[in-house]
């Protein structure tokens, strides 16, 4: 299956390798150079690459390529997957997943990667079993092991692996028993020229906080299951029990962990809300731009649209834009013609407004197309699909825990067309 | 290898070159700044005998590999810590072997007994680990070592350790693949496991070395269905896409109904030529499939409903691969009607990374090229947004254009006139090729399209611009007669578009309808003679093309022009204007120097060109199996397994039984035999159908349970397997199903002659290193072997007492034949229970005295006491045999468990030749009788086996076979028969069962009747169970000590009794599953009495 990994950073240097089978030489990374210099954008870089006597899969994350070396026939799913799997362990075990915090932490990484795949197989994955073979590096064990020479492996052996529940490590024990769930839904959503939806879903997810002891069993249910007729699990879920009873029904990893990912297609009705009147225009033959742009709250419930950031791909002929908001701040960057709007908070009594105009360059025609806008938003306590936790009960377990549980609504991909 | 000239270039640069590189580097500058012999350095601190300095040392080891850096000339100080006490030196170190093992391969030999004492560990996952660093080395030389530990793993009790058995197959394989018979044995083997965790990994193995050998899957195929919920995400991809391969040679076509409608009645158009061309491929395979269909509808093999069944929970996963896995298992196996559930787990994956987004995309196009209403209700959720990749833009236009047709396509267009706007030009001119792609598949929009394409030549971007005229210009040359109105526009437009690309082709398209545009064109060519010398090359030519056209068109008006033309062209700068001027010269202007070509010339340039298809890149991609890599290349990748086409007649669809679900079929007996006349002409008829159907679901229902209480599992399916002996036996006596049953037998037959040799030889082969094994790792051999030699003799002796006398001759011969094959067999086998009973008087005296009785009474006197029902006289046709476990040493071997059968003629004739046939599963060593020649009627003989379950009381299958009949039969062990007793004294039970503390403990609280009072009626009641020795107590406790007899681990029961008739009953032994079974025996028993 997987042969070689090696991570390139966005300068083009391999700056770690590992080998699961024989050793695969580092100029095969050549191709994937090759590839690189082709796309004009870091992101348009094929993720399959084939080579005389390789294939190249590559996942671009944190501005490091992760380049997977296959010399058969695989699924590319499977080696993609993984490979996000493997990004996702090590911002799990260092907060971050950049260059630096990999070189630091070289031997916990290559520790971990030893343990995922068994000669290019994946072997161990779930983030609880890893976890207790191999401890992440914190400040205080660093300088503990420093000092008395322990070590970061554990000295357990990988029970978890032999477990009916192999995403849960054994022995788990708190002094407060906290259960928190939070239920983030995204809004993605294509805006017209006119105002009216084109295209709009909602993504949703929940993420949960599990801090129990010992080995609970956890039932979630739902005022309105029926919502969730488009969703995925963690692997915790017994299946069987929600189809029949549209009931979640979990023993569940310690920790963080992501319990369930829904969709709620573009076939039904989503609010969206947030509004946008816009005027971008510009004239023939002039060398200006002018440029009005306001918000508005829509279909919210009451509550308060936070953390508005409005972000632009101006075109080309812009060379720089002389605008006016009414609140938050603005910058446009020359060089990437990009705009952005810090807005805030949207008060609905006063709408927030950016207006002003735009220079073009001299002699240059009028661009063909006017930017799109691309809106970012947070609503607190509010899920926009409507949905609501109805209950949570643990069995198994005789303490009572201390459970939360929390809405959001975030605008995912929102954009509006001008 | 380019690792020496690494190292030296290293070394050489390591004052200057290596520092500077260092500088920039935090891990490297923390370390090797400092010195230069950095080597040296670090060999001194492997040395030193402070793990705190080695691990230091491995860590810059690791660092320097991770970096690309050679490590290489350190292997030998490495090595030497393989043993190291501290767990993350010898992980590191292990990681270092691995990297390094292949370049020193000597060196590397000095770890492997390491290893091999980690692969007799008493713990699994020591076990484990060590197995995986040994097979992770890559030496030829220790093949031979790794073939034998992975054999051993394979039937380890522990899964982890089964599984860890194979990953290590396609290690080895990838060394040596002369080990592939071998290594299919294991795998094999390991297929039949009923553990999930095994399960992925053993596929992962199979379809690493052997992917042909499909028919290995057979067996074990419902299980796998029946498992695969419950299989590691990874192991669920990989088991998918083996079955989608499986079922495609296994199962009829679902849609094979639908396609002869289609065929027949022509009904449905199809919009893409490709698939009619495709069907007329395959008529012919069809036609003949075809005709049984006819014949008979169609009905789908219940096993191929299995699997679709089974599968389609798994588009919930949370994982791509696995969503992917199952969507192209239901693009290829599914009927179309229920093809559509994947559709909406595919969208969802849009959501992910852009790389997932990227592979999904591609699949969703070649699947909409083929089921386009699949997913023509998501079509918004392909809208593209201006944040986007391109290369995902691109996509998605793909999968729009694929799902356009008459009654969304406006939506469609209006959306791609947002895209031709987009800033990102690949993009727009994608675009204006999809808007083309539209305009020729639906009639209804080509004019609507090529509008707006003519609206784009106004465009200011080059790109946009020349992308519509070539695009105008392919769809102009679908129908050019209606078109000429937008020729003329375009030779209207000529003087404002700049594009060399657009003019080049707006000027063939006048050449080339010339005729239909007679006005225009001589006067662009007039327009293009004064500015030719000004224009660029591609524009001159197909000026000179013009020229030349229309000179044989309309020669009256532009023969000057022409000639003025072709003479700038003569002495143009460029040589392939030049060229070509010279050569249309020729072909045109007749002159007597011209040869035959120019009567041609107007047939040669004014063909009738055909007019180019705009097709989907996709269009053929479903050659590949869906979410393969050679699919996402369209290119066949190394290793890519061909999806074969589906069989036209189905494959015997009973080489899937396994035994375990005949009972079942047993259960609705009336409804088998009332439509019997049907029933023997094709497998397909409907009582099968509804008898499987049955089966399934019970089975499938089996796997839910088996999620919630995996303990219990193997202990009902021990039951069942009883049950279906019984019932199985039954069913083939009635004569009703006779025939099929017959015929099945023969056909198994068949396949036992041709694999007779091989499977035969590997057993022997088996056996024999499984000996050399015991001799060497049983602890036990040093207690005494002295003793050893004279007691097998009198072992013999008490085996053959038992029996007739006409046996004796024959049996001693065979015995004796057999010692000397396995000659190490009996110095071992015989001893415990001797030992035991002589240790125990001679140490014990008489404090024991009233105890070691009981144990030699109860084990001579229970044995026979339970015998068991082998074969009833009525389904054996006269031939009935019992059996029943004496618990005597095994003769034959130390692992194997004995048997008595007692084999009886009811009949009035004689039966001959009674043997053992053919056994399941095939990996069991069964030491069988020797074949009786003749038994009398009414006559009984007692025979002995030895048979080895390897610890688990998984039912030993056989077939007993007469000179005309053969019998399946089965022999299910009671937990406690595999055990054999062990003698100890108390402290060392006590210090034994301190060891095999927390999860080797079982325990219960059990109510005993209370007339169990005495210490013999409890230790009765122990031993009528299990076949355990006493332990002398000083106190209450009531303690008994065996060993399994295969692998022979401790099993320690140990009974408290507690106030009002209960007792705390604690069974200590690393076999879990053992302890388990056992505590619920010996509950019942103590109960009972």
């Amino acid at each position: 299956m997987i042969h070689s990994l090696f991570l390139i950073n966005a300068s083009g240097d391999i700056f770690l390798e590992k080998h699961w089978k024989s050793v695969v030489s580092r100029s095969v990374c050549d191709y994937f150079f090759e590839a690189q210099e082709r796309a004009t954008e870091p992101e348009n870089v094929p993720p399959v690459i084939p080579t005389p006597h390789h294939y190249l899969i590559s996942v671009l994350r944190h501005r490091i390529y992760f380049v997977a070396v296959i010399q058969s026939e695989v699924p590319p799913l499977f080696v993609i997957e993984f490979l996000h799997r493997v990004v996702d362990t090590f911002q799990d075990y260092f907060g971050v997943c950049t260059e630096a915090a990999i070189k630091d932490n070289v031997v916990v990484v290559y520790e971990l990667l030893e343990e995922m795949l068994d000669n290019g197989f994946p072997l161990a994955t779930e983030s609880n079993i890893l976890k207790e073979l191999i401890k992440p590096p914190t400040i205080l064990r660093t300088m503990v092991n420093t000092i008395t020479g322990s070590t970061n492996v554990g000295e357990q052996l990988p029970t978890g692996q032999l477990s009916v529940v192999p995403w849960r490590r054994t022995g788990v024990k708190y002094t407060n028993n906290e259960a928190y769930f939070d239920v983030v839904e995204e809004i993605d959503a294509i805006i017209d020229k006119s105002g009216s939806t084109i295209t709009a879903e909602i993504q949703g997810v929940i993420d949960a906080c599990v801090k129990l002891t010992g080995m609970p069993d956890l039932t979630l249910s739902f005022m309105n299951p029926r919502l969730l007729d488009d969703v995925s699990f963690h692997p915790c879920v017994r299946f069987k029990r929600w189809e029949a009873e549209r009931i979640l029904s979990f023993i569940p990893p310690d920790g963080n962990f992501r319990l369930l990912s829904y969709h709620v297609s573009s076939q039904n009705l989503v609010a969206i809300p947030v509004y946008v009147k816009h005027n971008i225009t510009f004239r023939e033959g002039s060398s200006q731009g002018r440029f009005d742009l306001t918000l508005g709250p829509k279909q919210t419930m009451g509550k308060a649209v936070e953390a508005v950031l409005v972000s632009s791909q101006l075109p080309r002929g812009v060379l720089n834009a002389n605008l006016n908001p009414s609140q938050g701040t603005y910058t446009f960057d020359p060089v990437t013609k990009l705009l952005t709007w810090d807005v805030g908070k949207i008060n609905p009594q006063k709408l927030p407004n950016l207006k002003g105009t735009m220079n073009l360059q001299a002699g240059a025609s009028k661009p063909d197309e006017n930017p799109t806008i691309n809106i970012q938003f947070k609503i607190q306590q509010m899920a926009i699909s409507g949905l609501k936790v109805n209950r949570l009960d643990m069995y198994g377990e005789k303490y009572k825990p201390f459970k939360g549980i929390k809405y959001m609504t975030k605008a995912g991909k929102f954009q509006v067309r001008t | 290898m380019s690792a020496s000239s690494a190292f030296n270039e290293e070394k050489l640069g390591s004052s200057s070159v290596g520092e500077a590189e260092y500088a920039y580097d935090p891990v490297s500058g923390k370390i090797f700044s400092s010195d230069y012999n950095r080597h040296d350095d670090l060999k001194e601190m492997l040395d030193s005998n402070k793990d705190s300095l080695k691990l230091e040392a491995m860590k810059r080891i690791v660092a320097m590999i991770a970096r690309g850096k050679n490590a290489s000339d350190l292997f030998p100080a490495v090595v030497k810590n393989v043993a190291c006490k501290n767990i993350e030196v010898k992980k590191l170190v292990y990681v270092y072997l691995v990297r390094y093992a292949e370049e020193q391969q000597d060196l590397a030999l000095l770890s492997i007994s390491t290893f091999q004492r980690g692969l007799k560990d008493p713990n699994q996952l020591i076990r484990a680990s060590a197995l995986r660093v040994l097979s992770s080395i890559r030496v030829t030389i220790i093949v031979p070592i790794m073939m034998l530990a992975i054999k051993e793993a394979a039937s380890d009790m522990s899964p982890y350790v089964r599984k860890t058995a194979a990953h290590a197959i396609p290690k080895l394989y990838s060394l040596d693949p002369e080990q592939k018979d071998q290594l299919i044995e294991v795998i094999e083997k390991l297929l039949a496991d009923k553990t999930t965790l095994v399960a992925g990994s053993v596929v992962m193995a199979f379809e690493e070395v052997c992917p042909e050998r499909i028919e290995l899957i057979h067996k074990n195929y419902r299980k796998l269905c029946n498992l695969l919920i419950d299989v590691e995400e990874w192991g669920q991809v990989v088991i998918i896409n083996m079955l989608t391969r499986y079922a495609r040679t296994q199962f009829l076509n679902p849609n094979i109904n639908e396609s002869l409608l289609e065929e027949g009645s022509g009904g449905e158009k199809m919009f893409y030529g490709s698939d009619e061309d495709e069907d007329e491929d395959e008529k012919e395979k069809k036609a003949e499939a075809a005709a049984i269909a006819k014949r008979k509808p169609y009905v789908m093999d219940p096993d191929h409903r299995l699997l679709l069944r089974n599968t389609k929970p798994l588009l919930q996963s949370r994982n791509a691969a696995v969503v992917m896995a199952v969507a192209q298992l239901y693009f290829h196996l599914a009927p179309k009607a229920e093809v559509g559930v994947i559709a909406k787990a595919l969208v969802r994956l849009l959501r992910s990374h852009s790389e997932v987004q990227f592979v999904v995309l591609q699949n969703v196009a070649t699947m909409t090229i083929k089921r386009r209403g699949m997913f023509e209700p998501y079509l918004k959720s392909f809208y593209i947004r201006s944040t986007d990749p391109t290369q995902i833009k691109v996509l998605k236009l793909e999968v729009l254009t694929n799902l356009a047709n008459e009654t969304n396509i406006s939506t469609i267009l209006r959306e791609f006139q947002t895209y031709v706007k987009s800033q990102d030009k690949a993009f727009a001119a994608a675009t204006i090729q999809a808007i083309g792609r539209c305009a020729t598949n639906i009639s209804e929009v080509t004019d609507t399209c090529l509008n707006g394409l003519v609206l784009l030549l106004s465009n200011r971007d080059e790109t946009v611009v020349a992308e519509s005229v070539v695009v105008i210009k392919k769809l102009l040359q679908m129908q050019p007669e209606k078109h000429s109105d937008i020729i003329k526009h375009m030779a209207k437009l000529f003087d404002n578009i700049t594009v060399p690309m657009a003019r080049a082709s707006i000027l063939w398209l006048i050449g080339e309808y010339c005729e239909r545009v007679p006005k225009i064109a001589p006067d662009l060519l007039r327009k293009m003679a004064k500015t030719f010398t000004a224009e660029e090359d591609i524009v001159k030519l197909q000026t000179v093309n013009l020229a030349a056209k229309l000179y044989l068109t309309n020669s009256k008006q532009t023969k000057l022009l022409t000639q003025y033309i072709l003479n700038l062209g003569k002495y143009d700068q460029n040589y392939d204007i030049r060229d070509r001027t010279r050569f249309i010269r020729q072909l045109i202007v007749p002159n007597e120097k011209s040869g035959a070509l120019s009567k041609y010339a107007r047939r040669i340039l004014l063909a009738a060109k055909p007019a180019p298809v705009l097709e989907s890149a996709f269009k053929d991609r479903d050659r590949f199996q869906l979410g393969t890599l050679s699919h996402s290349l369209n290119i066949k990748a190394s290793g890519y397994q061909e999806l074969s086409d589906w069989p036209a007649v189905a494959p015997d669809p009973t080489v899937r039984n396994v035994e375990v679900i005949d009972p079942v079929k047993e259960w609705a007996p009336s409804l088998g035999k009332a439509k019997q006349p049907k029933s023997d002409d094709k497998f397909y008829s409907d009582e099968e159908e509804k008898g499987e159907e049955g089966s399934d679901s019970s089975s499938s229902e089996d796997s839910s349970s088996s999620t919630e209480e995996s303990g219990s599992e193997s202990e009902k399916e021990s039951n069942e397997e009883s049950e279906k002996t019984s019932t199985d036996s039954g069913k083939s006596s009635s004569d009703s199903e006779r025939s099929s049953s017959e015929s099945e037998a023969e056909q198994k037959k068949k396949k036992n002659t041709k694999k007779k040799n091989k499977p035969a030889a590997a057993d022997s082969d088996s056996v024999e290193s499984e000996a050399k094994y015991s001799s060497s790792s049983t602890e036990s051999s040093s207690e005494s072997n002295s003793e050893s030699d004279s007691d097998s003799p009198a072992q013999q002796k008490i085996s053959v007492k038992a029996k007739p006398k006409v046996e004796l001759k024959a049996k001693k011969e065979v015995s004796l034949l057999d010692l000397d094959d396995f000659s190490p067999a009996p110095t071992n086998a015989p001893k415990p229970s001797v030992i035991s009973s002589s240790l125990l008087s001679d140490l014990k005296g008489l404090s024991l005295s009233n105890v070691s009785p009981t144990l030699q009474i109860t084990t001579s006197s229970f044995g026979p006491e339970k015998t068991h029902e082998l074969l009833h006289h009525m389904t054996g046709k006269g031939l009935s045999a019992k059996y029943h476990f004496p618990r005597q040493p095994c003769l034959y071997q130390p692992q194997m468990v004995a048997v008595q059968l007692i084999l009886t003629n009811t009949l009035d004739h004689s039966l001959e030749e009674i043997h053992v046939g053919d056994r399941s599963p095939a990996s069991l060593s069964i030491h069988c009788f020797n074949t009786i020649e003749r038994l009398e009627p009414g006559a009984s003989v007692t025979v002995s086996m030895g048979i080895d379950f390897s610890d688990s009381t998984q039912a030993a299958n056989f077939h007993l076979c007469t000179k005309e009949d053969q019998f399946s039969v089965s022999i299910q062990p009671a937990v406690g028969e595999l055990l054999m007793p062990s003698t100890m004294t108390e402290p060392d039970f006590c210090k034994e069962q301190k060891k095999l503390q927390g999860m080797n403990e079982t325990s219960a609280t059990i109510i005993m009747a209370t007339a169990n009072a005495s210490i013999q009626t409890i230790s009765k009641q122990v031993l009528s169970v299990a076949n355990v020795g006493v332990v002398s107590s000083s106190n209450n406790f009531h303690r008994f000590a065996g060993r399994t007899i295969s692998s022979g681990d401790l099993v320690l029961v140990s009974l408290e009794p507690k106030e009002s008739s209960t007792a705390l009953l604690t069974i200590n032994t690393e076999k879990s599953v053992v302890a388990s079974m056992l505590l619920r025996d010996l509950k019942q028993a103590l109960a009972q009495a």
